[in-house]
């Protein structure tokens, strides 16, 4: 959660000092920024599926909470889950929130089969986890399709956002979550296992892409939550 | 036989060696648990260092289901020795004793005091393992609680369902009785040549460990005998631990990946048992009783 | 009297070594019988063999007129044992040991039954008590005890007084004694010492080398008038056929070297020597050598080989 905490600060920070160059760009992205606004807080039941080639786990059941500015939770209905680090902070707070960054238009691309703008946010400061932030709005509905974030510490993470229901606040029904998966490997003195793996099963193994998916099912949405769930 | 049986489990548990295995067993399982109980976030932490630079790894991994899956991969190893105590003993202990040619000389026949004699031995191991059970999944339950099985494998990570999770400790108990007995049946069978507990004892032990260590090395020449080595197959419980994905890389539920491995073990296991067991007994009914 | 054991050609062989070659004997019904010879004359390999834990490379033993190996459980049932040391369940009491062994024994006995055998031997007070607290003698007891716990009707002891004390010694032998006299039971008993087993025996049976000896009863075996001559001649084997024909047949026993050897008293020694020259037979020797007790103890002392008989 630290790393969460970490995105946040350095987003807000960013808002402040916005590039005028980058007018339109940024008119849009506060345009998104002001619907999600709507929002103050949320409780979402999801459904978490891990998708990782090295990882073999059950779906489990989620629970998240979000409360404005900044506070975040994704809590499990039981269970053990593995979530790359840093990707526990998806939520719509981090994930708009422009500040202290300079904002580039990049043209548009196809998301499925909607037509999105998409918007490049470098950071300012050097001192910050996030190297590059890429953002595909859906200028029509303002809705983030999908999100890009390159990490010093944490590799690359790539989000897609599908809205349903809750569209109108700009909150999704599921969210993908992919990023570069580093190779896993343990000594076998230490699993205390004989027999080697089959090279087949090796590359099955290897350099694939690991996926997060979590489906939202009810939101409540602006119910109240009290500060401390998130403690 | 049924008189046979009694009388041999009568012996084994007025024996005070019998006691030292299920107190060894019991100092062992609780140094696991007290040690886990103290220090169990800095030994997940350990094992998990690699895993943990890029994941973030939530929920309750120290439970009782992770706690039963330490002690059985530790256990499993040393447990053989306990067995070897009592199942080398069989035969070479009471001909040591000198009580083999006073058994031999009442009226029963030779295959039922054998067959007796093993199948005593065959109960003391079960024992040992309905006591492992108790220990070190019951009490591991009761005091670490339950969730999902979080399992390091050398190559992947498996997470099985919390309500997934128990049939296959039944399973792999039952397979661990079958790698036990394979064990006990070799003790058994060591005892047939000696007149003195300690000989078959010790062979039974270091037959394990040679075999282990073959079955551990990672050298061309050993893969070739590996296959064929029981202490290769002892550790196929662990396959009940492993679940097969569907396409989408989401766990199928009560699962086996390699259910094939374990069919395979079993029956190089149960050749084993036959072997030494059906060996020892068909000797024995040949036995001049020199001692 | 009928036969209750009897041994033909009986036959051990250990890859090159015979432990017991062509053994022939037969017990019968009420006997003490001794089994004599030295260590490793081949007495506890016949014993055991007679228990079925050796199995005989030749040779037939029938028990009670049974084959042996073909009813060996009804026969083993008759039977109690004790071999050589008498080893029990050390960590069991004595009372635990004695009614385990009689329900292998095929018997259920009462607490009062096993309490009244402990009580024979002497041992109701320590019944309670593990077997390792107890003396040799105590175990030496304890092993009587449950030979005897199923009411056999023939009861093998070999070597019983191995180990103990004189007190010890005289209580087994009066055991052995009160078996035969009061309980009617037929007795085959082993042991290395001679007097021992002339104390007790009815009949004797003296092996060396897993050969048979000599066999008789102690009064035939030990007269000291009894003096064995050691004979060579100039035509040995006509000597043998002529004394063979003669009142000297049932005296004769030839030896493997082609010696003669017949048991005769002193003054009958003339006597034969007169027979052989009247045969037209030169005597070459004609030697009184020692008597049958002199040739134990020689035996078992192990000073002189005196060959062996064939029967």
């Amino acid at each position: 959660m630290k790393l969460f905490r970490l995105f946040i600060v350095v987003f807000l920070f960013a808002f402040i000092n916005i590039n005028v160059s980058a007018q339109e760009v940024n008119t849009l992205v506060m345009k998104v920024k002001n619907k999600l606004d709507q929002v103050n807080d949320y409780t979402a039941e999801g459904k978490m599926k891990t998708d990782i080639a090295f990882i073999k786990a059950p779906i489990g059941g989620v629970k998240v909470f979000y409360k404005k500015p900044n506070k975040f939770k994704l809590q499990r209905n039981g269970g053990i889950s593995v979530l790359p680090k840093g990707g526990v902070s998806i939520n719509i707070g981090n994930m708009i929130v422009t500040t202290g960054f300079t904002a580039i238009d990049a043209g548009f691309a196809d998301i499925g089969k909607v037509k999105t703008r998409i918007i490049k946010l470098l950071p300012n400061g050097d001192n910050n986890d996030i190297i590059l932030s890429t953002l595909y709005i859906d200028e029509a509905n303002l809705l983030i399709m999908k999100s890009i974030t390159s990490t010093r510490e944490n590799g690359t993470y790539e989000m897609e956002m599908r809205y349903g229901k809750f569209a109108e606040y700009g909150l999704p029904d599921k969210v993908l979550f992919s990023f570069n998966a580093k190779d896993y490997k343990l000594p076998k003195g230490i699993t205390l296992e004989f027999e080697d793996v089959d090279q087949a099963t090796k590359d099955k193994l290897k350099g694939k892409k690991g996926r997060v998916e979590i489906s939202y099912s009810a939101y409540e949405i602006n119910k109240g939550i009290a500060d401390s769930v998130f403690k | 036989m049924w008189v046979h049986l009694r009388i041999e489990l009568y012996k084994i548990f007025r024996k005070p060696r019998t006691y030292l295995a299920f107190a060894a067993i019991t100092a062992l399982i609780a140094v696991i648990q007290i040690g886990l109980f103290v220090d169990g976030k800095e030994y997940t932490e350990f094992v998990m260092a690699d895993f943990a630079n890029s994941f973030a790894v939530d929920g309750k991994i120290l439970n009782g289901y992770f706690i039963c899956y330490v002690i059985l991969q530790l256990l499993l190893i040393h447990v053989p020795l306990l067995i070897a105590l009592i199942a080398a003993d069989m035969i070479s202990g009471e001909a040591n004793m000198g009580t083999l040619r006073l058994l031999l000389t009442k009226p029963q026949s030779r295959t039922a005091i054998v067959t007796a004699k093993f199948l005593a031995s065959v109960i003391y191991t079960l024992m040992l393992l309905i006591w492992i059970a108790i220990l070190g999944l019951f009490v591991s339950m009761l005091v670490f609680g339950t969730d999902d099985l979080f399992i390091m494998k050398s190559s992947y990570v498996v997470i099985v369902k919390e309500s997934d999770v128990f049939w296959r400790y039944a399973g792999a108990f039952c397979f661990a009785a079958l790698a036990m007995v394979t064990v006990a049946s070799l003790g058994f069978f060591l005892s047939f040549f000696a007149e003195n507990s300690i000989g078959p004892i010790v062979a039974t032990m270091s037959v394990i460990i040679v075999c282990t260590i073959l079955s551990t090395m990672n050298i061309p020449i050993f893969n070739i005998i590996k296959p064929y080595l029981f202490t290769t197959h002892m550790i196929t419980w662990k396959e009940f631990f492993d679940f097969k994905v569907n396409d989408a890389n989401e766990a199928i539920v009560g699962s086996i990946q390699y259910p094939e491995k374990i069919i395979h073990s079993s029956i190089v296991l149960l050749v084993h048992i036959i072997g030494f067991a059906g060996g020892a007994i068909l000797l024995f009914r040949k036995k001049d009783i020199l001692s | 009297m009928s036969s209750i054991v009897q041994v033909n050609h009986l036959t051990k062989q250990f890859n090159q070594f015979t432990a017991v070659n062509n053994l022939s004997f037969s017990v019968e019904k009420g006997d003490v019988y001794g089994f004599l010879g030295q260590n490793g004359a081949g007495k506890s390999t016949t014993i055991r063999m007679m228990l079925t834990l050796i199995t005989p490379t030749d040779g037939q033993i029938e028990i009670f007129g049974y084959d042996l190996y073909k009813h060996r459980r009804e026969i083993l049932q008759q039977i109690g044992a004790v071999i050589e040391k008498p080893d029990v369940y050390k960590y069991l009491s004595a009372y635990e040991n004695l009614l385990l062994f009689a329900r292998l024994s095929g018997v259920k006995p009462t607490r009062q039954i096993i309490m009244d055998q402990l009580e024979m031997v002497g041992l109701a007070d320590r019944a309670k008590d593990t077997v390792k607290t107890f003396s040799q003698g105590m175990k030496q007891r304890l092993g009587i005890a449950i030979a005897l716990v199923h009411n056999p009707s023939l009861i093998m002891l070999d070597e019983p007084t191995n180990g103990l004390d004189p007190q010890g010694i005289a209580d087994i032998r009066n055991l052995i004694l009160q078996l035969s006299r009061d309980h009617k039971k037929t007795v085959i008993v082993s042991s290395h010492l001679l007097n021992e087993i002339e104390q007790i025996a009815t009949r004797i049976l003296i092996i060396d080398k897993g050969h048979k000896l000599v066999e008789g009863t102690a009064e035939e075996l030990f007269d000291s008038s009894q003096t064995i001559v050691q004979l060579n001649t100039t035509n040995n084997q006509m000597a043998v056929e002529k004394l063979a024909n003669s009142n000297w047949k049932n005296n004769l026993k030839p030896m493997r070297d082609g010696h003669i050897l017949i048991q005769l008293d002193q003054e009958s020694i003339p006597v034969l020597n007169q027979f052989l020259v009247d045969q037209q037979i030169g005597v070459l020797l004609l030697q009184p050598r020692h008597s049958l007790e002199d040739y134990f103890l020689q035996i078992t002392a192990g000073k002189q080989h005196v060959g062996t008989f064939t029967n």
